[in-house]
């Protein structure tokens, strides 16, 4: 059951090489009234019985590919093409350690070069890192950049309301240990030019979100003038697939990019394994946390990859690290660079496009019902508020009758925002879906 | 390896800094123990001319592939000059630890004191 | 050599299958909010499965060979547990999904949760730290919040082994505290005068210890109860780093032992794959004290009715040390270790350890003859032994791994616990026979004779990888991060001069 291989022969053969009569001695330096404790864990199950238990949790579930799905709010169901997962589920690529030695590991290697180029192409940026565990410590470990970068003589960082409600949390989490840290912004509804406004000599960075949380795209055209201007960092938290079609944010003057990968090729897995994205420029390279991987060239003189930056990392500089990760999110830096690859230029432009004119279509239809409000007030990507005659709770219900799994409830981020509904349309709807969620809603208000 | 070398009209510390002073002029360095000990030099983040730091606090970093070393004062003091030179050529802390290597360039503000001379510091790394 | 993804492609050439748009286009955004250039690859999906196919056989991998890697646990990743994660009902699960929506999915959370807890003798767990260093920083953290609502401010300094993994004072460092830095005694164990004395002088400003059990050397520390004692008695609290934990398993239990809280590794004890650097998943246990601070959300009963199957549902903690990260956890990974705990049961989960610990002990007395083992009594999952001969003083650690790979064989872990010199950690794992320790035994020993006989095969290895001693210090130089064809065009300049650098 255990997959361990021994034959009481061989364990024999070994006790008898160790000098011992069983096993159990060689656990004598265990404090005698401690050891061997009773587990209480079920008994061992069968391949099949396993299998069994777990297809009938997995059937227990509300997911999308029994419903159709309206949901997003930082996970997206889209398409992952085929070849991704075949990729990703080759032993090679999986039960691969991490690269530490190079020889052994130039799969791997290569395959997170390409991957920090790729998101270097749809971000506009010149650097980026292996990974870090989703887009919320993204943002997280983008502080410690930022104060590292200003040296250390500046504890103000602005955050916009308008990014992710779980990602400013854990922001707030991972610095709870630097009590000198203030931030300001996104307690309230502040604006870009209310943003703006706090600019100062004491910010260290101002970050938003790219499109923003809502579905929305903020005027950004001066924004990194400003905060440059006051020698404050930009920082923005963007949906990497709307990259395939919006202006990238490194035109716009982002210092830092950051978000998350999930829909890259990686499925939503209800939260997790995600990928955090973290791109920035050549000059703050050595300021980041993560792994990063290099081009160099062996004895030889031929081309090969390592991890390169080390002495950043934990192993090296203990309690100077720049932070403590380890392990991050290697496998699904595989996933997005093969989906980047299979989708290619003219995939990104495509699949930005199916989700932008769709998202477009829900809208118009939904905002000529009579009960429902559609907030058009800024350009959108693939979301969009929409204000309901009746709690979102309720209309979610009815809507999961139809075999419909409808958007989040803003009210629960955001207090003025009780009533309204963030809806998410991608590619993976088709226009029949669309048309059905647009009838049931009506008719639910009929109600 | 090759003979370490301790310049006997330098101040060091136990933390490798040397220090050499002219008048209220200083110079501070790494000693040759220290670059053989950190292998290639890649990398030497530097402070900016004006900044000022006390005895005992951080002012930069030097890195190698499997090191990284904070550079901590001697002495308290207001940067003048910095290297800027080692920025492409970071392997000239290697090479000329004493001489080229500088690393910054100060105005002593406060006391030298507490700091090994030659003798003393090469006692303390032949015993490390 | 196989191409950069970049070179194999053309322009105008497509892979992915899309459909039409089936809406009425709408509007553009203005073009000033629209990008001009996307410098993709552009290549067919063909190319795609050759080139990562490719690149695939450049990597050793559990599937392919042994890899005694010390502290990483490096055991067989079951394909049951790959089959279990991507079934249709774990994979296309919204988090946001509703409770009742996702019950399945609860009710798998909190009987890993249980299961964990009772493995190690904890009352509560929290899945949600995305990997061990962030279970490490869930766990002082919650030191951290724990002493500020008793004792105020005043407790200021975290203690930690000098043999500790360099995660631990980073961590400490992260949360905000200073590392106090405790030497070991000559039999690889804490020093336990030295503990006390610092538990007494400084009892005011102790917050706690982190300790990883076994030690890193892979020592059964059998004063631990002597070393928790003095840490309680200053105020402090106990944090084991549960990376060894593969040592432990129906051994003793870390909670009952007097820990207050500690963090699994699931990619490591618990057979979830290492995929070349993550996913991971760093779930913390913790004992009644501690568990009003947990990390959120963890997943609980919202109702139990008598005759009816429970409802679950998800909850932040009252005094939570707050979220780690979006949403909560790696989802994909708790499937993979349940299915692991289920198939192994408890005698499964049982044996695990004792065959660890069995084949680490038979490679250590088949190779101290060869090598120098410094602490040569039985060890725990793992052991080190000093890659050095005093003979033959230009063969290092570095030297002895890199012929290894001649041998088909990953190194064992390198100059980790610092405090060995030229250290080679081995930690084998139970999900290898003897047929495959012995070979490593064989070669081990070939090249401790090849290293007195003929050291240039040693110093000059390997000579049968592909790529051979990668220039690390270039590479830390020159910087190229990025391949250029990917580089944006306004930064032109730099574009050339990389390019003119590099050829």
């Amino acid at each position: 059951m255990s997959y361990i291989p021994h034959t009481d022969a061989e364990r024999q053969q070994m006790l008898s090489a160790i000098g011992v009569t069983t096993i159990e001695d060689l656990f004598e330096a265990v404090p005698a009234g401690h050891r061997f404790p009773s587990l209480n864990l079920p008994e061992a199950m069968s391949e099949m019985e396993v299998m069994a238990e777990l297809l009938a949790f997995a059937e227990a579930n509300e997911h999308s590919q029994d419903f159709v799905t309206f949901r997003g709010a930082g996970a997206y169901h889209h398409f992952i093409p085929s070849v991704v997962n075949h990729i990703i589920s080759r032993g090679e690529f999986y039960t691969a350690y991490t690269p530490y030695q190079p020889e052994l590991s130039q799969g791997t290697l290569q395959v997170i070069y390409e991957y920090q180029s790729m998101m270097c192409a749809l971000l506009g940026m010149e650097a980026a890192n292996a990974s870090h565990y989703d887009g919320a410590t993204s943002l997280a470990e983008s502080v410690t950049v930022a104060l590292e970068v200003t040296r250390h003589k500046r504890n103000k960082i602005i955050l916009s309301h308008s990014i992710h409600p779980q990602y400013r949390e854990v922001v707030r989490t991972y610095h709870q240990g630097n009590p000198t840290l203030r931030f300001v912004g996104d307690r309230g509804r502040a604006d870009i030019p209310d943003l703006i406004d706090m600019l100062d000599d004491n910010t260290a960075m101002l970050a938003i979100a790219y499109p923003n949380f809502f579905g929305q795209i903020d005027d950004l055209k001066h924004l990194a003038d400003k905060a440059h201007a006051v020698g404050a960092l930009l920082v923005m938290v963007v949906n990497p697939l709307a990259m395939g079609m919006l202006k990238s944010p490194g035109e716009l003057g982002a210092d830092i990019v950051v978000g998350e990968g999930q829909s890259l090729g990686i499925p939503m897995s209800y939260g997790g394994p995600y990928l955090g994205f973290f791109a920035t420029r050549q000059q703050y390279v050595r300021k980041i946390a993560g792994r990063i991987v290099g081009e160099t060239v062996d004895i030889t003189g031929k081309r090969g990859f390592t991890m390169t930056l080390r002495p950043r990392e934990q192993d090296i500089r203990r309690e100077k690290a720049t932070s403590n990760i380890c392990t991050n999110q290697g496998l699904m830096s595989v996933a997005t660079a093969v989906y980047l690859s299979v989708m290619g230029k003219a995939g990104m432009k495509q699949v930005a496009s199916l989700n932008y004119h769709k998202a477009h279509y829900a809208a118009q239809q939904i905002n000529q019902l009579d009960a429902y409000e559609v907030d058009m007030s800024k350009p959108f990507f693939n979301e969009f508020m929409v204000k309901c005659p009746a709690s979102v709770q309720q209309i979610n219900n009815q809507l999961l009758n139809e075999g419909i799994i409808g958007g989040i409830d803003l009210g629960e981020y955001y207090e003025h925002l009780r009533g309204v509904m963030l809806l998410a349309v991608t590619e993976m709807n088709t226009r029949d879906e669309i048309d059905g969620l647009v009838s049931a809603l009506e008719q639910i208000a009929k109600e | 390896m090759a003979t370490l070398q301790y310049p006997s009209h330098l101040w060091y510390q136990h933390s490798d800094e040397w220090l050499l002073v002219e008048g209220d002029q200083g110079t501070i360095g790494v000693s040759d123990y220290a670059q053989d000990a950190l292998n290639d030099v890649v990398f030497v983040e530097l402070p900016e001319v004006g900044d000022k730091f006390k005895k005992g606090t951080v002012f930069g970093t030097v890195e190698s592939v499997k090191a990284a070393a904070d550079l901590k004062m001697p002495v308290d003091g207001e940067v003048v000059a910095v290297n800027s030179e080692l920025e492409a050529t970071p392997e000239t802390i290697n090479a000329q630890p004493y001489t080229g290597g500088w690393i910054i360039k100060i105005k002593v503000t406060g006391a030298v004191e507490a700091l090994m001379n030659a003798d003393e510091y090469r006692a303390f790394c032949e015993s490390r | 050599m196989e191409p950069l993804i970049y070179d194999l492609g053309a322009n105008g050439r497509t892979g992915a299958l899309l459909p039409k748009l089936d809406v009425p286009t709408s509007t553009m955004p203005d073009a000033d909010l629209l990008r001009d250039e996307l410098n993709l690859p552009e290549v067919s999906e063909l190319q795609v499965v050759r080139h990562f196919t490719n690149l695939s056989h450049l990597n050793y991998a559990i599937d392919k060979g042994f890899y005694p890697l010390g502290s990483c646990t490096m055991k067989y990743n079951p394909r049951l547990n790959e089959d279990t994660a991507r079934l249709a009902g774990f994979a296309h699960l919204h988090p946001l999904a509703d409770s009742t929506g996702s019950q399945g999915a609860l009710a798998l959370m909190v009987h890993l949760q249980e299961w964990l807890g009772e493995i190690s003798g904890f009352d509560a767990v929290s899945l949600a730290p995305a990997a061990g260093a962030q279970g490490e920083l869930a766990g002082i953290l919650m030191i951290r919040k724990y002493h500020l609502e008793h004792d105020g401010e005043k407790r200021t300094k975290i203690l930690v082994p000098n043999s500790a993994h360099g995660t631990n004072p980073a961590t400490v460092s992260m949360a905000g505290f200073e590392v106090v830095e405790l030497p070991s005694d000559p039999n690889g164990n804490v020093d336990l005068a030295h503990l006390k004395q610092v538990c007494q002088e400084q009892r005011d400003s102790i917050a706690g210890m982190m300790i990883t059990l076994p030690s890193t050397l892979g020592l059964f520390d059998s004063q631990i109860v002597e070393i928790i004692d003095p840490v309680h008695d200053a105020g402090g609290l106990m944090y084991m780093d549960g990376a060894n934990m593969n040592a432990l398993m129906g051994i003793v239990k870390p909670g009952k032992l007097g820990f207050d809280v500690m963090h699994y590794n699931l990619h490591k004890t618990f057979s979830t794959p290492h995929g070349g650097g993550g996913p991971g998943c760093g779930a913390v246990g913790v004992n009644a004290r501690l568990k009003p601070y947990l990390p959120g959300p963890v997943a609980e009963v919202a109702e139990a009715e008598v005759d009816e199957p429970p409802l679950y549902r998800l909850a932040i903690p009252e005094k939570s040390i707050g979220r780690l990260k979006a949403f909560h956890g790696n989802f994909g990974m708790f499937v993979r270790a349940y299915t692991y705990i289920r198939i192994n049961g408890e005698e499964g989960i049982k044996q695990v350890s004792r065959h660890a610990v069995l084949n680490a002990n038979y490679i250590r007395v088949k190779l101290r003859d060869d090598y120098t083992v410094p602490y040569d009594r039985y060890c725990a999952h793992e052991f080190v032994l000093e890659g050095h001969w005093a003979d033959v003083p230009n063969v290092h650690a570095l030297d002895i791994s890199k012929r290894l790979m001649d041998y088909g064989i990953h190194p064992p872990t390198n100059y980790f616990p610092l405090i060995v010199p030229e250290a080679l950690l081995i930690e084998p794992t139970e999900t290898e026979s003897k047929q495959t320790l012995d070979g490593f035994i064989e070669a081990m020993k070939q090249i401790a004779k090849e290293a007195h006989e003929n050291p240039t095969l040693l110093t000059e290895a390997p000579h049968t990888t592909a790529t051979r001693r990668l220039d690390e210090i270039l590479a830390a130089k020159q910087l190229v991060l990025c391949c250029a064809p990917a580089l944006p065009s306004w930064n032109i300049e730099e574009k050339k001069a990389r390019e003119a650098s590099l050829a």
